[in-house]
């Protein structure tokens, strides 16, 4: 009997984007655990929080979020948020920080070791949950704890007391940082720190923006993996150029008429919420064996910043999706929608996210009304694999699809 | 031209078996859904009644929870699109479907020409769907078909204020223990599980014509209690525990037709 061969893996060209991004996206992890041997101070930082601050000073950054996320998609979620509710923590609580309290415990983690930190930085622009969750990991590991605090903005637009609020709050945050580490501000680091941010995400956003296309030069998962650069690494400039490639790429696939969606695409969503981590594979199946594109999502292009001004950088960390009111959010969905050719909307009512998925019902009506399109949600978890039932999401998805047939029935018809 | 529809549920397999899309001509039904023998005792239970078989169905649709699984089939396709289908069969003016399964529940809003045009379903929680009314029947030691005619004897409904299954057991032993009246235990079962579906209902928006599908619509307790909470008339047929495999046999029909 011959021997099975197995197949390498095909090589990943190291020019294209997904290398570049896959590459900056490790070593974020490993850069700063190499910093961490070498005496330089690391923070653990909220995904919304200003990353110029610690780019600018030097300071290592780890995001949480981005390793819990790591950790479910490579199955350990569940074992993590045993650890966290062994400890008295409540499964009621978001996942994320579930698994980052385990991990400020366990202190390891084979499916996603970080460096530990020696300061913690919040920003409570994307939950209010996440101000306790810090709190407690500065409490657990005995280190400061810096607080951001941009609360949500019930009105549409940010205000010009906002901006001050937390424009104070921000030099606030470098004051505590040079003290703390006897670090050094220095304005022209600081414009070079703003330059990349805002080249990679005018990058990352023509990026998205190319599911104007029909039909669409990429698959929407791809932007699950891809964004972690920019929760982790938009300060840097390795990160704008790696964007611009992925453009470029975008761009090509485009002209030649092909795409990263490797099946016909007959229908196009709009994905709501964070992705159900545990179960990307089953999630991403369930709608490419249908031929449905995600071809956007609110959530990826959350971390674009793009901004020409302090003031604006500003306005822009009190503009991320869950810091902003209802009208305005419905807004820039339907707005997503009709750029992008959008036939449905599938949310995730995502048990972890009570910020996102409790104003969802109330969204997707809007959102449905007003771009005249089907709207499916499903149950499940960020981080939790106990939250999602595999039959129940196949059911809502074909359900989906199945209005947005008779809808393009409809319309050849008449 | 004959045409075929399984449903494959949780609980139970429903046959139907249509002619040109208009006339049905046999139906079975049995208990055992989803990984049971019920699906084949069912489709065995169709060809004894009708004295047709398979060779001679023009196309075969299966749908429920059972549809992936089952092979012998044509094709397959969602209950929502089959109980949109039943239901619209038997009302020909129908807006609204709440279809209430062993397992969950859904709302399917249906366009003035009969598409589905939205649905909204239970979450991840076997509250508000027949498995509750199982579980309740099981620890009064009644039968689950006579859940109606008992509750149509109270005077009182209990409240049962949780909607968590396990916790809703415990609170019916207790208001046993405490004396309180079957009938209007049974009663407030009933309501409790119609309160929360109109609830989903509302959120999806109630057009009428409004009716009930699946197996929990034989309960005529559950059917008061719903038009009581939206306020509506709910239509009700005898078939609405075949909606589903109807659906899936018109469906087949449409796609002949095609």
């Amino acid at each position: 009997m011959a021997e099975e061969v197995k197949k390498a893996p095909r090589p990943v060209d190291p020019n294209s984007a997904k290398y570049k991004l896959g590459k900056i996206a490790a070593d974020a992890f490993a850069d700063a655990i190499e910093a961490k041997k070498k005496g330089i101070p690391v923070a653990w930082v909220s995904s919304n929080f200003p990353v110029e601050i610690p780019e600018t000073l030097g300071i290592a950054t780890v995001y949480p979020e981005n390793q819990a996320a790591g950790i479910a998609a490579r199955g350990a979620g569940e074992r993590m948020c045993n650890v966290a509710e062994a400890e008295g923590y409540s499964n009621d609580i978001c996942a994320y920080a579930r698994i980052s309290l385990a991990y400020a415990k366990l202190k390891s983690c084979p499916e996603q070791d970080v460096a530990m930190p020696d300061v913690v930085l919040c920003c409570n622009n994307i939950c209010n949950c996440m101000i306790k969750w810090y709190e407690n990991l500065a409490q657990e590991l005995n280190i400061p704890m810096i607080m951001l605090d941009i609360p949500f903005n019930p009105d549409y637009d940010v205000s010009d007391a906002q901006v001050q609020y937390v424009s104070a709050q921000f030099w606030d945050a470098v004051h505590q940082l040079e003290q703390l580490f006897g670090l050094k501000w220095d304005d022209d680091k600081f414009e070079e720190v703003t330059g990349f941010s805002c080249r990679a995400s005018r990058a990352w956003l023509a990026a998205t923006g190319c599911a104007k296309y029909v039909p669409s030069p990429f698959n929407g998962f791809d932007l699950l993996n891809h964004m972690a650069v920019m929760v982790t690494a938009r300060g840097k400039e390795c990160s704008g150029d790696a964007m611009e490639t992925l453009y470029k790429e975008y761009m090509e696939n485009h002209k030649n008429g092909t795409s990263t969606f490797r099946t016909e695409e007959k229908y196009r969503i709009l994905f709501e919420g964070i992705a159900c981590w545990p179960y990307l594979r089953a999630t991403s199946t369930g709608l490419k064996s249908r031929g449905i594109n995600m071809v956007t999502t609110i959530y990826a292009d959350a971390f674009g910043y793009d901004y020409d001004s302090f003031e604006g950088m500003i306005k822009a960390y009190c503009s991320v999706p869950n810091a902003i009111n209802l009208e305005k959010s419905r807004d820039k969905r339907i707005k997503l929608c009709q750029d992008n050719h959008v036939e449905g909307m599938l949310i995730h009512t995502n048990r972890s996210c009570k910020l996102w998925s409790g104003f969802m019902y109330e969204m997707g009506r809007q959102v449905g009304k007003a771009c005249d399109i089907p709207v499916a949600s499903f149950d499940g978890d960020q981080a939790d694999p106990r939250n999602f039932s595999e039959a129940q999401y196949d059911t809502r998805v074909q359900g989906l699809m199945e209005i947005m047939e008779a809808n393009k029935e409809q319309k050849g018809a008449n | 031209m004959y045409t075929l529809g399984i449903d494959i549920g949780s609980t139970t397999s429903k046959c139907v078996m249509l002619q040109d899309g208009e006339t049905l001509v046999a139906k079975s039904l049995q208990l055992g859904g989803l990984g049971t023998d019920g699906p084949e005792d069912a489709l065995t239970q169709l060809w004894r009644c009708s004295g047709l078989s398979r060779e001679e169905m023009a196309r075969v649709i299966v749908t429920g929870y059972g549809r992936n699984k089952f092979e012998g089939a044509d094709g397959e396709v969602s209950e929502l699109t089959c109980h949109a289908l039943g239901g619209r069969f038997v009302f020909p003016d129908l807006r609204t479907v709440i279809d209430i399964g062993g397992q969950d529940a859904k709302i399917i809003s249906l366009t003035p020409d009969g598409r589905m045009s939205n649905f909204i379903m239970n979450d991840k929680c076997a509250a508000g769907t027949g498995r509750f009314l199982e579980v309740m029947a099981n620890i009064l030691r009644l039968d689950i078909d006579n859940l109606g005619a008992i509750a149509a004897q109270s005077e009182t409904p209990a409240a049962i204020s949780s909607t968590c299954t396990v916790f809703a057991e415990s609170e019916v032993i207790s208001q046993l223990a405490n004396g309180v009246k079957r009938p209007d235990l049974v009663a407030g079962i009933c309501q409790s599980v119609a309160t929360r579906v109109a609830s989903l209902a509302r959120r999806a928006g109630i057009v009428e014509r409004v009716c009930m599908s699946g197996g929990v619509a034989r309960n005529e307790a559950v059917r008061h209690y719903m038009a009581q909470a939206l306020d509506v008339e709910i239509s009700y047929d005898p078939l609405a525990q075949y909606f589903g495999a109807i659906g899936a046999a018109l469906y087949a029909w449409k796609q002949i037709k095609k």
